[in-house]
């Protein structure tokens, strides 16, 4: 790979042992991928998770003196505050999210803890050069904004946030952009719910871009969320086309650069169900909680929770979880009141997949989201997948039909 | 005699010999028990089996941006990681983890050498050289 000067310094170590160190993982991927030079970007977001390999990785940078060149909004770990005042969690795991924030603080990022920066907190350009990691993210940015950014991961975005540059490869080339997956979804995509189910096809959509043929008109950012969530969950993708729809897909034809499908599948309702049955608890059954916000839930999908239970009561504990800024405006709406009385909470800055959730252990709950019930399962918490409704009217009675 | 060596391309480097193990699925670590290195996904080709300082042999990676730093990370500090990875489709999440946990992977092997990989076989990979040998079956 060919380095500027400012490149090779930064590896030489002259912007110090931190940037060396970052640019020097930059470049094996870069080799490991044929990459020709480096190219500088203009936003970052890093998959922050507070698990022990990012704090490791983090303060590894940070003391070797690394500072962030290109500010990253970063991913959820738990909400300190929130947890530390209900006493749900111990002073182990509350000094572990300390250490977090603490060492992504002194690296410079943005201290968002939010999940969905596509929607919420770092929104690109079509054709922005960047680095995401976060698996619901790099879809989103690359298929539905038309930006550009390799499936990073929370490591690579963090060292691409210190050096300012990443690797020239994959995604970041537009002859890598093409769809070579032909997907026509038969099944009725009724709600964003379908889409999360969409998203869990991998297996049968195998390695590559899909193209989606056959989705409604409209389709929300919620259901491009959950799309891009579980694809992520079921598979690996950095991508999809939604002919029609998203900017690099005006015609199938343009989906697919001219060329055939290397490949066609067929995904119905039948498909649909048959997964729900691999991946879900079965019904008919008594749930201990319900928990929606994986990804973090947008204003509108709190919006409409508080609508249902206005005035009720939950029979069952339910965690919402959200952006701190769709926190804020539900407090200010008085949607935060209403979702409090009937006994729910929404949680800012907070990930599913935390060490605050120890209560839950044991526990059966209830979830919108696959991905929601797929990474907790170490943490010895399964969950009844569902569509929302069916999942809201769980928590008031507090059984799944 | 059949041919046991093999050309491969360097993803992160390092020498190792060990016995494979090869995956039809794609893996995800964090769903991994990082006390054992059993595989504790549902339904998941290896479910059941320890890829413990093991050679691993599968198509690609899986799963969040996180969890597979920390699934490795994890297996590397009870000392469960594999000891290399062969893998077929490279992609930045997986790719990236390996270098920064300095496990040794190679892509891109001779297609010969899945024609006759078995799991139990002895295996060197050689990443810096970008050679696989099987060493005895």
């Amino acid at each position: 790979m060919k380095l500027t000067q400012e490149q090779q310094d930064m590896l030489d170590g002259k912007y110090g042992k931190g940037t060396a160190y970052a640019m020097k993982i930059q470049v094996a991927i870069g080799e490991s991928f044929g990459a020709e030079r480096m190219v500088p970007i203009t936003r970052a977001h890093v998959a922050l998770s507070n698990q022990e390999a990012d704090l490791w990785f983090a303060e590894k940078l940070l003391n070797a003196g690394a500072r962030c060149r290109v500010a990253p909004t970063v991913n959820p770990g738990f909400c300190l505050s929130f947890f530390e005042s209900r006493n749900m969690v111990s002073p182990e795991y509350a000094d572990l999210m300390q250490r977090t924030h603490n060492a992504y603080k002194g690296l410079g990022a943005v201290l968002s803890y939010n999940c969905t920066p596509y929607i919420d907190t770092n929104v690109p350009n079509y054709g922005e050069v960047i680095a995401f990691s976060e698996s619901s993210a790099t879809p989103y940015v690359n298929s539905v904004w038309g930006a550009r950014t390799n499936r990073e991961g929370a490591n690579s975005a963090l060292c691409a946030a210190v050096t300012g540059f990443v690797p020239e490869y994959g995604l970041l080339l537009d002859e890598n952009r093409k769809g070579n997956i032909l997907v026509e979804v038969q099944a009725d995509m009724r709600n964003d719910y379908d889409y999360h189910m969409l998203g869990m096809m991998g297996k049968k959509i195998g390695n590559g871009i899909p193209v989606f043929t056959g989705l409604p008109k409209h389709i929300s950012k919620e259901a491009l969320r959950n799309l891009g969530a579980e694809l992520n969950t079921s598979g690996a993708y950095g991508m999809y086309h939604i002919v029609g729809f998203t900017p690099e897909a005006p015609t199938l034809e343009a989906a697919f650069g001219g060329k055939e499908p290397e490949r066609k599948v067929v995904i119905t309702n039948e498909d649909l169900q048959e997964e729900l049955k691999k991946i879900s608890l079965e019904g008919n059954r008594q749930i201990d909680f319900a928990m929606f916000g994986c990804p973090h839930f947008t204003l509108e999908e709190v919006k409409h929770i508080a609508e249902r239970i206005e005035g009720k009561k939950l029979q069952k504990e339910m965690w919402i979880l959200t952006s701190s800024h769709v926190k804020e405006m539900a407090v200010r709406m008085g949607l935060d009141e209403i979702i409090t009385q009937a006994g729910g909470f929404i949680v800012p800055d907070t990930c599913p997949d935390q060490p605050c959730w120890g209560h839950l252990n044991g526990k059966v709950g209830i979830t919108e989201s696959p991905k929601c019930a797929y990474y907790p399962q170490r943490r010895g918490i399964h969950f009844v997948i569902r569509d929302l409704d069916t999942c809201i009217e769980a928590a008031l009675t507090g059984e799944v039909k | 005699m059949e041919k046991k060596v093999f050309q491969c391309h360097k993803i992160s480097e390092g020498v190792v010999e060990g016995e494979a193990v090869v995956s039809k699925d794609d893996i995800m670590f964090y769903l991994i028990d990082p006390k054992t290195g059993t595989v504790i996904e549902p339904g998941h080709d290896l479910e059941g089996k320890s890829i413990a300082k093991k050679i691993l042999i599968f198509p690609s990676g899986k799963g969040s941006s996180v969890v597979q730093a920390d699934g490795i990370y994890q297996l590397n500090t009870k000392g469960n990681a594999p000891k290399a990875m062969i893998i077929q489709h490279p992609e930045t999440v997986l790719v990236s983890s390996a270098i920064i946990m300095e496990v040794p992977m190679v892509d891109k092997v001779d297609p010969a050498f899945y024609d006759v990989v078995k799991d139990g076989d002895i295996i060197r990979v050689d990443a810096d050289h970008s050679v696989v040998e099987i060493l005895s079956e």
